[in-house]
């Protein structure tokens, strides 16, 4: 370290000198460290009194001061050294002088000592004496005067030209004297500028020898007695210690844990029961796996699970949680080609996410064979008859046959239209027997059910019409002619509601017999099961909506004295004296011997469109317009029993047939669903219903299709009538 | 009406949430410990039934943890150490602050911790509850067994992870257990069968992780800490079931032995004994030496209820597994570098394969690539330069689709550089009515013992056929042109005979009624009918089903087509190169 440190000082002035020289020491600038005073290293290193120096160093090699011998220089170069070696360990990198210089001279005229002090101004900064003559003062107090240096510039130059030791000769601060280094300087200088050692012999890389190392030695390393605080216990650390103890004794700190050895995993399960319940309550939902990859996951998939280009930019603008692939399929050549899948840690994250912030609920999966959901019905073929098949088409009507009737023997139909007409066929032919025109569209028509009579009830208008359509027997007609002629005016005239006209002249000849005129138009006309009684609504307000009319009287009233709302149809009790008057949303039965109200069936539709009532009268149908059919068993409860959603479009009528457990409901869709509706004569059993059968033939024109259905009294027929201008019956 | 007023949201199902904001109150936790305290201890939210009454009357969204959950939590032991550490950083930041070292000394000393084994035991009460919950946790050690070990998490975590997954792949090798495995674009799936219980993880491929900035860590490390306490506590039960020493020793004295002349050159000798370990080449020892003699003969006991055909199906089944066990016994591999070594030496050493590798690419190679016993070489280059006569080099894939067979597949198609048949999942078992690609069927009936191989050759020899075919019909051109025109003319011959005499009585078709048509148009109306007396949930529900049912068949019809076109695609393109070829 030494040597190291003392030449490191040296290195620098002395390239600093040389530089000096060759630049005509017009350099100011680069004179940083100054080149004085190897002795200033003792303490000052104020940065103002380096500048002086600088400054000083540099008048220095302008003046020319008077030159000291050579002996006188060294010898101080010496001391220097000596102080160099004192301060070894400070580390501040404070320049020292140019003179020192290890060579063996030096050590010649360490011999001879201290004579060799030319200058006796001492470790001083030089810049002092800078507007002296002198420089200092030699051993006997004499004057050192500054050499003369009346070198001008030309001097200088033709000096470097000329001299060739120009270059190594140097300035002496303290003597002002120049000076000519030696080979062996030269040499140093130029090893230190290189960075290397100043001894050309020295070794840097020496072993070390650890003076202090862990071993005990025998000999001790310093030969200091121990001092005598090492024999006092300390007054501090007992206070320390005692602090501790305290803090311990009170729970404040705690001294270290002891390691535990147990191993960090055994037999965790090793007394397990099976029974022990979950240390949890029983809602608790396990997580679900993770599922597992299908074909389309694979590096190498089957051609038909990669996306086509199309499928590709649907995925793409898919929403992440959308996709039904949560990867796009691709097709790698080898094993080798296949690269890292840049989501792995963020679906292993999502995964994490789900399992802990995922609110869980328990679903039940319903795992059921489609097949069981559907019901066991008897089937159809054991159920014949029914029809099945369209057997004829009635056409004759242009325009559509809203309505429709067949005579009690079975053999007659009649058909209103909105043409204005009203047809006879007959069933069996197709054959269109009669037509009878009347003024208006034809909204209702009814054929009087007793077999004795033989009479239509036709609503056109604003009058119910009723007809003698003089077919079949003539024994028949003839007497229903004489029946009607055959009626006796009461004395007094009774206030009617309508007024009952008799056809006279062409209308009679084209078989109109009575006229009941009423006020209102008439959307409905319906007879008592014996013949005698009709009953008729009208499209009105109010409280005589509904009128009862006798024929063989001739005579109507209004039964209701208040109005329930609008009526839809009305329909007469097939056994009882009951009487079914259909509103909007509900069914009312009134009793008419009584004169109340008996029941009041809600039938859970938007609007009722019609109804029919079983021949046993314990069951009543209900169509809707919003597609609904509702089934009512009269004796258990005043809800539907059934309601049947078979039609897509608004139910337009149902029917009954007489004595087969049929029925029948036509809607708009031009579908006709023939259902088998057994009712058992046990009243625990509830009656059965099943849909055997949909006609179709209808074609819907103007939103409508089947219009009305009517089944043959005896024959399990079907007729229906449709917006088409034609009546199919199906057999 | 006499007593008390009955107040809303005082009782039913209100009262038996509790919302997570309250249920933090109530354990008095910050938000990332109660995260912590969730994950640890498997709570989770729960979905009320009716939320609009749990979360009186207001339509937010909130989580909501059952009421009872959150109780169960109240009494958790690991809550006080929570506080205890929270106490601990604490203090430790403070001693920092005030530079006061030596109770940062102490107080690292002292440092909270604490154990999750009451929990494990709590969450898995029998060993089988654990085993059905590996799925997640193998996946996430073995994800972060992959980490570097710089960053994301703690060094430690990740040697542990790798340290247990390596332990578990042991002991799948050691018992046999691998069943299924699967290379998906995300990474290797690999299933085992152990205890009964079929387990499923997925690694990732072995290349670095670009760690996603959107991903919490702490979240998944917590879960890895759990996991990995899991994974060690069923590592040491999997071992003592097999008699296998815990911590895993390597088989045989001899090598412990060469352990340092071979050790000192590549690691450390703590960690070349992890390296030759997760090298997966060596067996384990065991704590008893195993006796084939011991092993007893199960007696089989016919289960209640089950049909002899059943069983017979069972035994086969079991037959199969056993047989798959022995997939690769006396087959001896070599890997070369290029193939991703431990997936490929862990499932050949499960099926009983020996495996060796270059002994530059890791440690404990067993043989040289010169060894003249190897049987198969895997290999995933293009070509190869020189070939040893006597063993086949493979695709990596053949070794998969071997185990997924269950049995050696031919190799022809898995020749270095040939196209390779797809590589089909195996967790897919596809119903009837599914979709099943022709792999998937051949395979089915390789598996029954059939040869397709002559299929296709006769399939090829169609090819042929057509081809030649085809040349007919080049020749043939001119004259089939000819034949048209000569055709025209006879039909136009034809039609004015036609106008020449306008009435014509042609013979009635005679109309066969299809009975077996007729029943059927009966059954499927009858069905109609019957839908329709349905009642109205049962229908939609009908509906729903039907709807998934047609919209199955559609997806298979919509994938059996895109194959159909692109055999159809791949057939012209061959032959098109063939003509190209013969020309």
């Amino acid at each position: 370290m030494e040597p190291a440190g003392g030449s490191r000082r040296l290195s620098i002035p002395s390239t600093h000198v040389l530089e000096e020289q060759a630049q005509e020491s017009d350099d100011l600038t680069d004179s940083e460290e100054s080149v004085y005073s190897g002795l200033e290293d003792s303490g000052s290193d104020s940065s103002t009194e380096e500048e002086a120096e600088d400054q000083d160093s540099n008048d220095e090699g302008k003046r020319k001061g008077n030159s000291l011998s050579k002996k006188a220089q060294a010898r101080m170069a010496s001391q220097k050294k000596e102080q160099v070696q004192c301060q070894s360990l400070e580390t501040d990198s404070k320049p020292s002088a140019q003179q020192e210089l290890p060579l063996k001279g030096e050590y010649e005229e360490d011999s001879s000592d201290e004579e060799d002090v030319r200058n006796t101004v001492g470790n001083i900064p030089m810049e002092w004496y800078q507007d002296y003559p002198h420089i200092g003062y030699d051993l006997d107090g004499k004057r050192i005067y500054k050499p003369v240096r009346t070198k001008d510039e030309l001097d200088k130059f033709l000096d470097k030209m000329e001299n060739p030791d120009y270059w190594r000769t140097v300035q002496d601060k303290q003597t002002g004297a120049d000076l000519r280094l030696t080979d062996e300087q030269v040499e140093l200088t130029q090893r230190l500028q290189k960075g290397q050692f100043g001894d050309a012999h020295a070794n840097p890389y020496e072993p070390a020898i650890d003076f202090f190392s862990s071993q005990v030695m025998i000999h001790p390393v310093t030969n200091r007695p121990a001092d005598k605080r090492s024999f006092i216990p300390s007054l501090l650390e007992k206070e320390k210690v005692s602090k501790l103890v305290h803090a311990i004794k009170m729970g404040w700190i705690k001294p270290r844990k002891p390691k535990e050895d147990t191993p960090t995993y055994y037999d965790l399960w090793a007394q397990e029961d099976p029974n022990s319940i979950l240390g949890r309550h029983k809602m608790h939902v396990p997580a679900p796996k993770l599922r597992l990859p299908g074909h389309e996951e694979s590096y190498n998939p089957p051609p038909e699970y990669l996306l086509s280009e199309e499928e590709k930019l649907a995925w793409e603008q898919q929403e992440a949680a959308e996709r039904k692939l949560n990867v796009l399929p691709q097709q790698h050549r080898c094993l080798r080609a296949v690269p890292a899948y840049a989501r792995f840690i963020h679906e292993r994250f999502e995964r994490c996410l789900d399992l802990y912030l995922c609110p869980r609920q328990r679903k039940m999966r319903v795992n059921v064979d489609p097949e069981d959901l559907i019901p066991k019905l008897p089937k159809p073929r054991d159920l014949q008859p029914f029809p099945t098949t369209q057997a004829l088409v009635y056409r004759g009507h242009t325009s559509l046959v809203r309505c429709l009737s067949i005579s009690p023997s079975g053999q007659w139909l009649v058909s209103g239209s909105d043409d204005g007409t009203v047809r006879f066929w007959e069933v069996s032919s197709a054959r269109c027997m009669k037509t009878l025109p009347v003024e208006g569209v034809v909204k209702s028509v009814a054929w009087n059910p007793n077999p004795a009579v033989c009479l239509v009830a036709v609503a056109v208008e604003q009058s119910v019409l009723l007809v003698n359509p003089c077919l079949g027997d003539k024994l028949l007609y003839a007497a229903t002619d004489q029946l009607i002629e055959g009626y006796v005016p009461p004395e007094e005239e009774r206030l009617q509601p309508v007024t009952w006209a008799v056809a006279a002249g062409a209308e009679h000849g084209r078989g109109v017999r009575l006229i009941i005129r009423h006020g209102k138009p008439v959307k409905q006309v319906t007879w008592h099961p014996r013949g005698d009684y009709l009953a008729s609504v009208l499209a009105a307000d109010g409280h005589t909506q509904v009128l009862i009319h006798q024929a063989s009287k001739r005579w109507s009233q209004s039964p209701f004295r208040r109005s329930k709302g609008q009526v839809q149809c009305v329909l007469f009790h097939p056994l009882r004296p009951f009487f079914f008057v259909a509103t909007q949303r509900c069914v009312r039965l009134y009793n008419l011997l009584k004169q109340e109200l008996a029941k009041k069936l809600l039938t859970n539709c938007k609007w009722v469109s019609s109804m029919a009532v079983h021949p046993a009268g314990d069951n009543l149908i209900c169509g809707s317009y919003d597609s609904k059919l509702a089934w009512f068993d009269l004796d258990l409860s005043t809800k539907p029993y059934r309601v049947l959603r078979h039609h897509k479009k608004a139910l337009r009528s149902v029917a009954f047939h007489r004595h087969y457990p049929l029925f029948a409901s036509g809607s708009d869709d031009g579908s006709v669903i023939v259902c088998h509706g057994m009712v058992y004569n046990d009243l625990l059993q509830n009656p059965l219903i099943v849909p055997v059968k949909v006609l179709k033939g209808h074609a819907p024109a103007r939103d409508l299709g089947v219009l009305d259905v009517l089944f043959h009294p005896t024959q399990p027929w079907l007729f229906s009538s449709g917006a088409d201008a034609s009546i199919r019956l199906f057999a | 009406m006499g007593g008390l007023e009955k107040k809303k949201y005082e009782r039913g199902s209100a009262t038996n949430y509790i919302t997570r904001n309250k249920a933090r109150k109530k354990l008095q936790l910050s938000l990332a410990d109660f995260r912590r305290l969730c994950i640890l201890k498997g709570i989770y939210p729960h979905e009320p039934k009716h939320k609009k009454k749990v979360n009186k009357g207001s339509t937010a969204a909130r989580t909501f943890y059952l009421l009872k959950d959150i109780k169960f939590l109240l009494h958790e032991p690991i809550i006080n150490k929570f506080r205890e550490y929270k106490v601990f950083v604490r203090k430790l930041r403070k001693a920092y602050g005030k530079s006061e070292w030596n109770t940062v000394e102490r107080l690292k000393d002292n440092k909270p911790s604490y154990k999750l084994d009451h929990i494990i035991k709590e969450r898995y009460p029998t060993f089988i509850d654990a085993l059905r919950d590996l799925d997640d946790a193998l996946s996430m050690c073995f994800l972060f067994a992959t980490f570097p070990r710089t960053g994301k998490c703690h060094v430690q975590t990740i040697q542990l992870c790798r340290r247990l997954t390596v332990e578990f792949l042991n002991y799948v090798i050691a018992s046999r257990s691998l069943r299924k495995v699967f290379l998906s674009i995300k990474g290797i799936y690999y299933q085992a069968e152990v205890l009964g219980q079929p387990i499923t993880w997925i690694t990732p491929y072995a290349f670095a992780h670009d760690h996603p900035t959107d991903v919490d860590y702490r979240v998944m490390a917590t879960f890895t800490e759990f996991y990995t306490t899991l994974l060690g506590f069923v590592n040491f039960r999997l071992y003592q079931s097999l008699n296998l020493h815990y911590p895993p020793k390597i088989e045989g004295q001899a090598v412990a032995e060469q352990k340092p002349e071979e050790g000192e050159a590549y690691a450390m000798d703590s960690e070349s004994y992890m390296e030759k370990l997760s090298a997966l080449s060596a067996s384990l020892a065991r704590v008893v030496a195993p006796n084939p003699e011991d092993e007893v003969q199960v007696d089989e006991f016919p289960v209640d209820g089950e049909s002899a055909e059943q069983e017979a199906a069972r035994k086969k089944e079991q037959e199969a597994v056993e047989k798959q066990k022995k997939l690769f016994e006396g087959l001896r591999f070599f890997l070369n570098r290029e193939v991703p070594r431990e997936p490929i030496a862990f499932i050949i050493r499960c099926f009983g394969g020996e495996v060796s590798w270059d002994k530059s690419m890791c440690i404990s190679a067993t043989y040289d690539v010169r060894n003249p016993t190897i049987t198969h070489q895997i290999v995933d280059r293009p070509s190869l330069g020189k070939q040893v006569i006597g063993r086949h080099y493979l695709q990596p894939q053949w070794v998969f689709d071997s185990v997924n067979a269950k049995m050696c597949l031919p190799v022809a198609d898995y020749f270095p550089g040939v196209l390779l048949p797809p590589h089909l999942s195996p967790f897919v078992s596809e119903k009837d009515g599914d979709y099943i690609p022709p792999e998937k069927l051949k395979l089915l009936a390789l598996q029954k013992g059939e040869n397709p191989a002559e299929e296709s050759r006769e399939e090829a020899e169609e090819d042929s056929d057509e081809d030649d075919d085809d040349n007919e019909g080049s020749e043939g051109e001119e004259h089939s042109e000819k034949e048209d025109e000569w055709k025209l003319k006879k039909l136009e011959e034809q039609r004015s005979q036609g106008k020449k005499l306008p009435v014509k009585v042609s013979a009635g078709i005679v109309r066969l009624e299809d009975k077996q048509q007729a029943a059927q148009e009966e059954q499927s109306e009858e069905k109609r009918l019957a839908i329709m007396m349905m009642k109205k949930r049962e229908k939609y529900l009908y509906q729903k089903i039907m709807f998934g049912k047609k919209r199955k068949v559609r997806e298979a019809t919509r994938l059996a087509e895109k194959r159909k076109a692109h055999d159809a695609a791949m057939k012209s393109e061959k032959k098109k190169t063939k003509k190209v070829r013969r020309e």
